[in-house]
């Protein structure tokens, strides 16, 4: 390899949106804060004409992005907009520049003082403080002579670099001008990563290397294998295009039912959260939804939704995908997305407190109240339902749920394997249900004792770890005995080389951001059943994470590589 | 100096959609109204961050303060929208 002095440099990170991408990056700014030092006000009519100024700048800025931005976003940007010109907020910070303050301390204590009242209320308004924090940033930015922080405005296709990215920062983002994402931050599961793979955006996460670049560099970006090259040489962009054309190649094998090269079929399903997901997914060559996420329709509200309200999506879901399958999760609420009209109080340990299923064991009326509506949408559609609760761990838990189910006359029940318990006694819990589904972020978390939002952990996080594979072979042992269908519905099996193990571990169907189906499907065309048993047999019996993936690629079909 | 006192109509009480239509009718009097719960500190009812602090819950009485030209008509046009159910429509 050709090294170009000094400036050409390679290093990894964990790639978690496949593909590849080669164009400058684009550096998001960190926010800058109030200086401690700043000088006090002294002429309170000018400085207040000033800070006017700037939050009237803000608006603009916004809006303006607010009217190209796509419909996700607009109200966002727009809430921010009116957010910048309120007149209650001028007023706060008019009472702090009078009182002496500094432009930018006087804004900072301003907006503080209305996210304290917001935070009180809890809820849908605590939320709103991001939005109102955003404002105040901008503002203080500007009054510091520096632009805005956040994701400037993309006027050229650039590779995106940021410590990590709120929600509201990726909003805006589009394929046409963002060709991959580099966050120094960040994990597998965290929120930029599930959206660059609903997005086919190439990412790499945990990039520590990303922030000492300049902006304007030219990066090459792998997403499948989280490599990261800057000032590639003109033969590595040559290499890395060659790659993308033999994986868009590989891709464009088909759109059938997912099975392995000697024909053992392997279902091939959606992941989905709104009524607008089904929609496009229902599109795309998928053999239905493997996960129906409900809790959209619960969360952000102070009501619970009526029955009628939630039968009515329901079926429009239901109607979408035809005679294909469609799994639904019940709501998976709990201490760390609390319901306002069923909320238990905080929690220490939010992930093993009182979620899933547990919250709707107390809260029996939310749960009774989906179920109906989930009845009666499969009754008006006779589509292919099948219900499963989250968090299952006892077989008690499963037999309650199951006869709430069954009474209500819906055709298949079933259970969310997560909880270590659930896997290592699933024949049990089989005995009681009709399938079961493997939630691998949550049971992951669980079996390592690593919580998934905490980017540091991710090296504990990783889903090659073989006691994961061990937990999962132990959960399809039981479903075998019992002739129980045990799936996949975490981001694991989105994974074209991992899809291959967990195939050979006995998992009868994968469940994924509809992106990564192409990739998946392939993959399995690839490979013989007796294959992908040799790959299982072999992660497991790796001493960790990497030497598990090292193992399964060296047995794997070449093409497989490009996949990823 | 006109008064008017109403209970909140609208299901989810005085935030989010709700509170957003009533900022922006309150905007459109061009008088300085004001709007408090019972027994609490009058806020600006031209400002969307101040209206949703409030917090003001369905079935809370909350009262109206204007004063100039028209405030009467401006007041009555905002307690018919705040006896509505703006959540649902």
């Amino acid at each position: 390899m050709a090294a170009d002095a000094g400036q050409h440099s390679t290093f990894h990170g964990i790639g978690v949106s496949a593909g590849i991408a080669v164009g400058p990056l684009v550096v998001v700014t960190p926010a800058p804060t109030a200086p401690a030092d700043e000088a006090p006000t002294t002429d309170a009519a000018a400085a207040s004409a000033l800070v006017h100024g700037v939050l009237d700048d803000v608006a603009k800025g916004l809006e303006a992005r607010a009217a190209v931005a796509g419909d996700h976003a607009k109200p966002i940007l727009e809430a921010g907009a009116m957010m910048a010109r309120d007149p209650g907020l001028a007023m706060g910070i008019d009472n702090h520049l009078q009182a002496g303050k500094g432009a930018t301390n006087a804004v900072t204590a301003a907006v503080e003082e209305i996210c304290t009242m917001f935070e009180s209320l809890g809820g849908y308004m605590a939320e709103r403080v991001t939005d109102l924090r955003d404002v105040r940033d901008r503002a203080v930015a500007r009054l510091l002579g520096q632009p805005e922080p956040g994701v400037p405005t993309l006027t050229a296709p650039s590779i995106l670099a940021a410590q990590d990215l709120a929600p509201a920062e990726t909003a805006t983002l589009t394929t046409d001008t963002c060709l991959g994402i580099i966050t120094a931050a960040g994990g597998p599961t965290s929120h930029t990563a599930i959206l660059a793979s609903q997005l086919g955006i190439p990412a790499v996460v945990q990039a520590t290397g990303i922030l000492g670049v300049a902006a304007g560099t030219t990066v090459a970006i792998d997403g499948g294998v989280g490599e990261i090259t800057v000032n590639p040489t003109a033969d590595e962009v040559t290499m890395l295009e060659e790659r993308k054309k033999r994986r868009a190649a590989a891709l464009a094998g088909g759109t059938g039912k997912g099975a392995t090269k000697d024909g053992y079929p392997v279902a091939l399903l959606a992941n989905i959260g709104t009524a607008d997901d089904a929609q496009k997914a229902a599109k795309q060559a998928v053999e239905g939804v493997g996960l129906f996420r409900t809790e959209f329709l619960f969360l952000d509200r102070d009501t619970m939704p009526t029955v009628a309200e939630q039968t009515a999506t329901y079926t429009a879901v239901f109607e979408a995908f035809g005679d294909r399958r469609i799994v639904v999760r019940t709501l998976d609420a709990g201490a760390d997305k609390p319901l306002k009209f069923a909320d238990l109080g905080p929690e220490e340990n939010p992930a093993l407190g009182r979620r899933g299923i547990r919250l709707g064991m107390i809260r029996t009326e939310v749960m009774d109240a989906q179920l109906e509506a989930l009845a009666a949408a499969y009754k008006a559609t006779g589509a292919d339902v099948r219900v499963m609760a989250p968090m299952i761990a006892t077989q008690a838990e499963a037999m309650w749920f199951a006869a709430k189910v069954r009474a209500l006359g819906l055709p298949k029940v079933g259970i969310m394997i997560e909880v270590p318990a659930a896997a290592i006694r699933s024949k049990g819990i089989l005995y009681h249900v009709d399938f079961a589904s493997l939630g691998t972020n949550d049971l992951q978390q669980y079996t390592m004792a690593a919580d998934r939002m905490q980017g540091e952990l991710a090296e504990l996080l990783n889903p090659w770890e073989p006691a994961l594979l061990d937990v999962i072979a132990l959960a399809c042992e039981g479903g075998a005995a019992m002739g129980k269908p045990v799936g996949v519905c975490g981001e694991a099996g989105g994974d074209p080389a991992l899809a291959l193990v967990l195939t050979g571990l006995g998992v009868s169907s994968l469940s994924m951001a509809p992106g990564k189906v192409p990739a998946v499907r392939t993959s399995l065309g690839l490979h013989t059943l007796e294959r992908c048993q040799q790959m299982a047999a072999a992660a497991r019996a790796a001493t960790n994470a990497a030497e598990a993936k090292a193992a399964v690629l060296s047995i794997a079909d070449p093409v497989l590589s490009d996949l990823l | 100096m006109a008064t008017r006192h109403v209970s909140i109509a609208s299901s989810v009480g005085l935030h989010a959609r709700p509170a957003s239509l009533f900022v922006q009718a309150a905007t459109a009097t061009g008088l300085p109204v004001t709007i408090a719960k019972e027994g609490g500190n009058p806020v600006d009812a031209r400002s969307i961050l101040m209206v949703m602090a409030l917090g003001a819950k369905h079935g809370e009485t909350v009262t109206l303060v204007a004063d100039g030209e028209g405030a009467d008509a401006a007041l009555d046009s905002l307690v018919e929208l705040l006896s509505r159910d703006l959540d649902a429509e």
